[in-house]
């Protein structure tokens, strides 16, 4: 009796799954096999091998790693420097760098095509102090930069939490024992620290690979990512089956590289699944 | 136990299905459901027309034609009334989705100018679908402290290097390759392999050059002097040209695209009266006139136009001359399977380096 009613309890979220996760995907699934009349097929996947949609599949892969990366080399040192700082100042850098998170991201980009826009306020800075203007708004790198600016939060605080689980005593014990700083580095600091890198590496990745606003917005229609393609599929050509098995094809990327990390940073615990 | 499983099984399945059919409960006698493009509907007239006639309107508002098809054709929702432009409602006619309308029911579409009719012709033969609700042209919007004037008159100077990183093209495909078939002197409505394809080797010559592939955010990029000139509609650059006085609108020689968009009525009507009320409604000359306002696009109401400033009368942004429209055409839908060649080669135009 007990067992029923805890699993009563989880009703409502087991309700939603099916609703809204397990049903479009079997939808997806339906549509993505399908020719517009209904007929079994396998062209809407295969359609990916198309140049223009391997085009925008390899420009998508290059645009999110390239944001991962960065997120990564800024995140690294930024979490060691918290981490060295005082408990509460800590506390308020951390605060800092979540605040922009309670604005909606979609007002953010806005804000961002606003800033760099021809006759936005930076170049108007720029323009005062005598430098040259500067020409992002509408190029792939306008793209990679907002992406880094959205979603490097989510590169930041899982490797600061792991940073901030490794106890003081271990690294002092290694310095009892004649250890240098890089040594430190390399044998300690990086080995506890790379589930948190994981869980980071793909909290940027996924959401990079898979983004279209943010390409929409700033790259002023001149960056189809695969995500633009699908959108586009949807929304504008009224072709649900294309769309639908170029979303399965950008799935399964999205499940090889989770698989993939997470088979990495299976040791430490921290991954996301 | 396991019984219990299954009841709660059960449960769960008709709790989803509810979910689903949650929206269709709702219909009523007393309402209407009207489905626009969004900003083309003053919401103060809409609040009038509950109150004089108690229908409830439930109004819905869309991006593109393409989006309304697909929102359509979901079939979610049973729409009443749909406003949408010229191909996409013969698109529909040809689909058998309309239904005629009942002229009796709306006797203030004689407050319309026939002349529109006329021009309603090209998709709907008879006028027997479709009332005309707004129309104009599509034309460079242009920067006059920017841009050479002698030049705008032709579709060619989107392609002049002078003006690289300055031009705005349309991010829809019909219309950016309207500009590119009006210069090779094609029909914009053909489905000539050769002439497409003519048509794609210019655009993707003019990408380099383009600023960005942009709609509805192209007259705030004007207005905020980002660029040099854009390709817009009629009714836009009349609005952003109350904004900033360096702007200026013309309609090249080769030609453009002429558009109305207009009331329907669709298959999916639940209540055909109370849309024809609301068409009625729409006719009525104070109505028009918050409509006009409120959206600024050129009306086919000749009592609106009559009571209006000259000097707006005569503003040939807003009011194209008849000379200009006899010289567009107005688009035709394409087959399936010329939508999907566009589309492709759009997609290689969009994806180009």
């Amino acid at each position: 009796m007990f067992n029923l009613k805890r699993q009563l309890l989880s009703g409502p979220y087991l309700l939603w799954m099916v609703g809204f996760i397990l049903m479009p995907v079997v939808m997806i699934l339906y549509y993505a096999f399908t020719t517009t009349s209904g007929h079994f097929t396998l062209l809407n996947i295969t359609s990916i091998f198309a140049s223009i949609h391997m085009k925008s599949l390899f420009l998508s892969l290059k645009l999110a790693l390239a944001c991962t990366a960065i997120c990564l080399a800024l995140s690294y040192p930024l979490a060691m420097i918290l981490n060295n700082m005082k408990q509460r100042s800590q506390g308020f850098i951390v605060f800092i760098f979540i605040l922009p998170m309670w604005m909606n991201f979609m007002l953010r980009i806005l804000a961002w095509k606003l800033l760099l826009s021809n006759n936005g306020v930076i170049n108007m800075v720029l323009e005062a102090i005598g430098l040259p203007g500067l020409d992002v708004l509408n190029t792939p790198s306008a793209v990679v930069f907002c992406m880094v600016y959205d979603f490097l939060p989510f590169m930041i605080l899982p490797i600061y939490n792991a940073m901030s689980r490794i106890q003081q005593d271990i690294i002092e014990a290694a310095r009892d024992l004649g250890a240098g700083t890089a040594t430190i580095f390399f044998k300690i600091i990086v080995p506890l620290t790379t589930p948190g890198v994981i869980s980071g590496i793909i909290m940027v990745f996924v959401p990079a690979l898979t983004s279209f606003a943010i390409s929409d917005l700033l790259g002023g229609g001149k960056v189809l990512l695969i995500g633009n393609v699908i959108e586009q599929a949807f929304m504008q050509e009224y072709n649900w089956n294309l769309g639908s098995g170029l979303s399965l094809v950008l799935m399964v990327f999205v499940i090889a590289s989770m698989a993939l990390m997470s088979s990495k940073g299976e040791k430490g615990g921290a991954s996301v699944w | 136990m396991k019984r219990k499983k299954t009841i709660l099984l059960l449960l769960c399945t008709l709790g989803i299905l509810g979910l689903f059919t949650g929206c269709g409960a709702k219909d009523s006698e007393n309402t209407l459901t009207v489905l626009n493009y969004g900003k083309y509907l003053d919401p103060e007239a809409i609040e009038m027309f509950e109150e004089e006639t108690g229908i409830k309107v439930d109004y819905e508002e869309y991006v593109t034609p393409e989006n309304m098809y697909t929102k359509y054709r979901a079939g979610a929702i049973d729409y009443d009334l749909i406003c949408t432009s010229d191909y996409m409602v013969e698109k529909l006619i040809q689909e058998g989705e309309v239904l005629e309308l009942d002229y009796a029911n709306i006797p203030l579409s004689n407050n319309l100018d026939s002349e529109y009719f006329e021009f309603s012709k090209s998709f709907d033969p008879e006028n027997k679908y479709a009332i005309p609700y707004f129309f104009g042209t599509v034309g460079i919007l242009y920067n006059k402290s920017m841009v050479e004037e002698s030049k705008v008159n032709s579709w060619n100077i989107l392609w002049d290097k002078d003006y690289s990183g300055q031009i705005i093209m349309a991010d829809s495909v019909r219309d950016s390759f309207m500009v590119a078939l009006k210069i090779l002197g094609c029909s914009l409505n053909t489905t000539d392999d050769a002439e497409l394809k003519q048509a794609q080797d210019l655009l993707i010559q003019q990408k380099p050059l383009v600023y960005s592939y942009l709609v509805d955010e192209a007259q705030d990029e004007m207005i905020s002097e980002n660029a040099a000139m854009a390709v817009v509609y009629s009714g836009e650059a009349g609005y952003a040209l109350e904004f900033n006085e360096n702007l200026a609108f013309s309609v090249p020689e080769e030609g453009s695209n002429m558009w109305i968009d207009s009331w329907f009525i669709p298959k999916s009507a639940k209540h055909k009266e109370h849309a024809e009320k609301f068409l009625n409604f729409l006719c009525r000359e104070d109505i028009s006139m918050m409509n006009f306002d409120y959206v600024y696009y050129a009306t086919p109401n000749k009592k609106t136009k009559e009571s209006l400033d000259l000097e707006l009368q005569e503003n040939t942004t807003i009011f194209p001359l008849k000379q200009t429209l006899d010289n567009c055409e107005v688009l035709k839908p394409l087959d399936d399977e010329a939508t999907m060649k566009l589309n492709l080669l759009w997609k290689e135009v969009k994806s180009a380096d």
